[in-house]
């Protein structure tokens, strides 16, 4: 449950941004994830309850914003969506590639009061 | 991927399917609109704050400390990751009982309970330091910071870090390692690379363990390899023996040229 860690991660930023902002809470929080972040939304979801509590995010609304991944086949240079990071090139089926985008994993944006 | 639910692995949620099954579903959803009549002036100003801030950075920053003090020394750190019971602790003893008269190795045990790894690498009489990770599931390069200054190895050694036994969270920590080695054995499946991608993905080595049970056991070796190289084509991989020692030279001798200047 890695996802812990993460959330974690998350309310550390926006305790550090809101006290900075001289705000007391955010309303609202966006959240750019990776489709091969590496990081199950669905575990995020449960552990933010927790997370959260008795932070500045506790009453935030969350915004997830997906980013599918897509990968450059390093043999034909074919810029391809991937659903797993060993899915081959659909040009020339070669397995090496190197992910391009999907890996994100960031806090975009908060709205704090 | 289905945009009500958002189920679909695109978007990083668990998918639930039975084999042959497509997967449909239909959505009913109702929105209940109300009316307020409260003024907004009441509420406080809002403030927008971009950040495009990354949520590992704080890991990331104390592993970049790390790496910068590894390299100040020429340590060269291993980090070594696989599923509970692949052998990552058996690799060690035997790597350190061979080589610990030939270099200088230093070993930071990770498990969420007990002592037991650190006692056994203490066996071996070489310095390590256990982290309990407690409910943690992985090791963090804080951790690894704290670790290191009780250890305090010396310059030109290598340092082997045995990350907690999970193929799956370990996978997004860098600890400041030069190189991540995960470990498989074949009594495990030869589609675990493709089971737990991230891993695999992230690793620089891939050490096969268990190859004395190859005789016994239904494996197809060259299907681990392939599956393994489809989702990381750099890897480089090393078939042992941590009980017999079988193929262990090809590994101490890549270990060897690593941390020379």
């Amino acid at each position: 449950m890695h996802e812990l860690s993460v959330a974690m991660g998350i309310v550390n930023i926006a305790e550090k941004e809101t006290k900075k902002a001289n705000k007391n809470k955010v309303t609202l929080i966006e959240l750019e994830i990776g489709s091969v972040s590496g990081v199950a939304l669905d575990s995020l979801e449960y552990v933010w309850d927790i997370a959260v509590k008795d932070t500045v995010l506790e009453k935030a609304t969350k915004k997830f914003i997906f980013i599918k991944a897509e990968a450059k086949c390093l043999d034909c240079d074919t810029i391809f969506n991937v659903k797993n990071v060993y899915d081959n090139c659909p040009n020339c089926e070669s397995y090496k590639n190197e992910i391009i985008k999907g890996k994100e994993l960031r806090v975009k944006s908060l709205e704090v009061i | 991927m289905c945009g009500v639910c958002g189920c679909g692995t695109e978007d990083g949620k668990a998918t639930i399917t039975k084999p042959n099954q497509s997967h449909s579903h239909d959505h009913s959803h109702a929105h209940q609109h109300h009316d307020h009549n409260h003024s907004h002036e009441d509420h406080p100003p809002k403030t927008v704050i971009d950040l495009e801030r990354d949520i590992l950075q704080q890991n990331n920053m104390d592993a970049a400390r790390n790496r910068g003090f590894f390299e100040a020394k020429n340590i060269f750190t291993l980090n070594l990751v696989s599923a509970p019971g692949s052998g990552k602790t058996a690799i060690l003893e035997r790597t350190l009982t061979d080589l610990k008269d030939q270099h200088d190795f230093y070993v930071i045990e990770g498990d969420q309970q007990t002592l037991n790894d650190a006692n056994r690498i203490d066996a071996v009489g070489v310095p390590v330091v256990q982290v309990n990770t407690g409910k943690g599931c992985h090791l963090e390069s804080d951790m690894i910071f704290k670790a290191v200054k009780e250890l305090n190895p010396k310059d030109n050694s290598f340092l082997m870090i045995e990350n907690v036994g999970n193929l799956v969270c370990p996978s997004m920590f860098d600890l400041g390692e030069n190189k991540r080695v995960v470990i498989i054995s074949i009594t495990e499946g030869e589609d675990k690379p493709i089971k737990y991608p991230d891993m695999f993905h992230t690793s620089d080595v891939c050490i096969i363990n268990k190859i004395d049970l190859l005789p016994h056991l239904n494996f197809d070796l060259e299907k681990l390899k392939n599956y393994a190289l489809q989702v990381n084509h750099h890897l480089e991989f090393f078939e042992v023996s941590a009980t017999t020692g079988q193929g262990m030279e090809q590994w101490y001798n890549w270990l060897k040229k690593q941390n020379t200047k």
